[in-house]
């Protein structure tokens, strides 16, 4: 799906979870944005990239049964809302746990994984997912 | 040039909702444009702007440019009037209602058209899944896994675990989307559904089952619309927009304020509900945006009717076309159907029938004002409308 060029652009925040900070008021985002919605044109180059460290907590979660082409294989899945412990929230995958110990308040940790497979034999696309702690 | 014109809907037709395989998607827009002139007993000449409402056609069905599609097999391209295409996600109906609003106010138009039309079951298994993906953030939603039902089931989650709220709550609205159905001939679903086959339904996203989720459907719906003026000048009868309102929230749900309260639909109801100087217990009836079932609670609730957690108590009170607060008497989402960009209108076309005490069966009683909620994906932006009253 797409040319590789929009695979690799964002493959840096996707592969080590890079946000970026407001030089302004502090705010942690990712993913990352170029101006922050709370001090606009204040933020506009002072937003800083910062490594985030992978810790979360699950917000919610779905195990997801009816799944796009480039999941069929990994059908079901669990996907969550994970809050990082730096404040930003994302939607990733939980992997290598037992569902039935999956639920909100636990504690997970990031890992560096497959994401997708688009088409039969095409793009294998990497990226993050997470794991119960 | 007079300003704030009132403006008004003095035509209405829609097509079926449904799988309409043998029928394209130029077909079913000319269709439900037609109907609506004919409704509106005006001629081709009299409409000065064609507002073509449409979300996924460029992709699903190839086919950009939807504005002159229409006009050209509506024929009217001689007539040479601007035929523009709108497109808000599964927004776009009421988006190019709103348009057409804003124009005939201004005193710039006197009368438009808004055609409305998706062509959704041209293809096979799950592909459509990754049609609806560019509706969401693709790059940090999508590409991870992420659908318009699986973002749903998130919210639906975490709303019944803050509220304590059983998963019945939730389908109580697609039932009565069901019962509603049965009355309404347009509608894609037609069959009376009971609480026990809907939760043992096929699990899409847990916690939501297939009987949360609005289905794929086809299905055009138009409007003519025109201001105060043209309307007595040619001595037309027609049902008043009494407000148009809309807000605008982050795209991606995991960056909202909340999961489960659309701050878009909080601020647009709000904002509807002053311009039109009418209060919640004015409402006849509402026809709101159940996507999910769960996007139905929270509507209850984000348009005003109740306190967050609380909407349950609305459907217990009861939401049926004879209680005292009818939600979605045409069948909504889930059972007259969701053909995403026609959706907004196909609403309005209900409130037109309704208000005017056309609607059979399913018609609420003394129907005097309806709310109508539109909002795109998981809740991006979301349109409310109020229409009725002299
Ligand atoms: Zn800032």
């Amino acid at each position: 799906m797409g040319k590789l060029s929009a695979v690799w652009r964002e493959t840096n925040h996707r592969y080590r979870l890079i946000a970026h900070e407001c030089g302004n008021c502090k705010k942690m985002y990712f993913p990352p944005r170029d101006v922050c919605p709370i001090c606009h044109r204040e933020s506009i180059g002072k937003m800083k990239e910062k490594e985030l460290s992978g810790l979360g907590t699950v917000e919610s979660f779905t195990i997801v049964h009816d799944a796009p082409p480039a999941f069929a294989r990994q059908r079901p899945y669990v996907l969550a809302l994970i809050r990082l412990d730096e404040g930003p929230v994302l939607t990733a995958q939980i992997v290598d746990s037992v569902a039935s110990e999956i639920d909100i308040g636990k504690r997970v940790r990031s890992v560096f994984r497959k994401v997708r497979e688009d088409g039969k034999g095409g793009i294998i696309q990497y990226g993050y997912k997470f794991v119960l702690e | 040039m007079q300003l704030s014109e009132n403006v008004f809907i003095i035509g209405a037709g829609e097509t079926k909702f449904g799988e309409l395989w043998e029928r394209s998607l130029r077909e079913i827009a000319v269709e439900a444009g037609l109907k609506a002139i004919e409704n509106a007993g005006i001629y081709s000449k009299d409409v000065q702007v064609l507002y073509g409402s449409n979300s996924l056609g460029g992709t699903i069905n190839a086919q950009n440019d939807i504005g002159s599609l229409i006009a050209d097999f509506s024929g009217i391209a001689s007539n040479h009037i601007p035929a523009i295409r709108i497109e808000a996600s599964t927004a776009s109906g009421a988006a190019a209602v709103r348009e057409a609003y804003l124009g005939i106010k201004s005193g710039e138009i006197d009368c438009a058209i808004v055609g409305a039309v998706e062509k959704m079951t041209d293809l096979y298994g799950n592909e459509m899944l990754d049609h609806l993906g560019t509706l969401l953030d693709r790059e940090w939603e999508a590409f991870f896994g992420a659908t318009p039902a699986a973002l749903a089931a998130l919210s639906a989650r975490k709303y019944m675990h803050d509220f304590n709220v059983p998963k019945e709550k939730l389908m109580s609205i697609s039932v009565n989307d069901h019962l509603n159905a049965t009355m309404n001939p347009d509608a894609q679903y037609r069959n009376k559904l009971t609480m026990e086959t809907a939760m043992g339904s096929t699990m899409v996203a847990d916690p939501l089952n297939i009987m949360d989720c609005s289905p794929m459907s086809d299905g055009a719906a138009a409007l003519v619309m025109c201001s105060e003026s043209f309307m007595k000048k040619n001595k037309k009868e027609g049902i008043k927009i009494m407000s148009s309102a809309v807000s605008q929230d982050f795209l991606a749900l995991h960056s909202r304020n909340s999961y489960y309260t659309m701050d878009s639909t909080v601020l647009a109801a709000k904002s509807a509900l002053e311009k039109s100087g009418i209060k919640h217990k004015d409402v006849s009836f509402v026809e709101l945006h159940n996507s999910f079932s769960i996007y139905g609670l929270t509507a209850i609730e984000d348009l005003g009717f109740a306190e967050k957690g609380k909407g349950k108590q609305v459907i217990d009170e009861g939401i049926g076309v004879n209680d005292s607060l009818p939600i979605n008497p045409s069948g909504g989402l889930k059972a007259k159907g969701n053909p995403i960009g026609a959706v907004g209108v196909g609403q309005f076309v209900e409130a037109v029938t309704q208000l005017r005490g056309k609607a059979g069966q399913r018609q609420v009683k003394d129907a005097k004002f309806g709310m109508l909620h539109n909002i795109a994906g998981t809740g991006s932006t979301s349109y409310v409308h109020i229409v009725g009253g002299e």
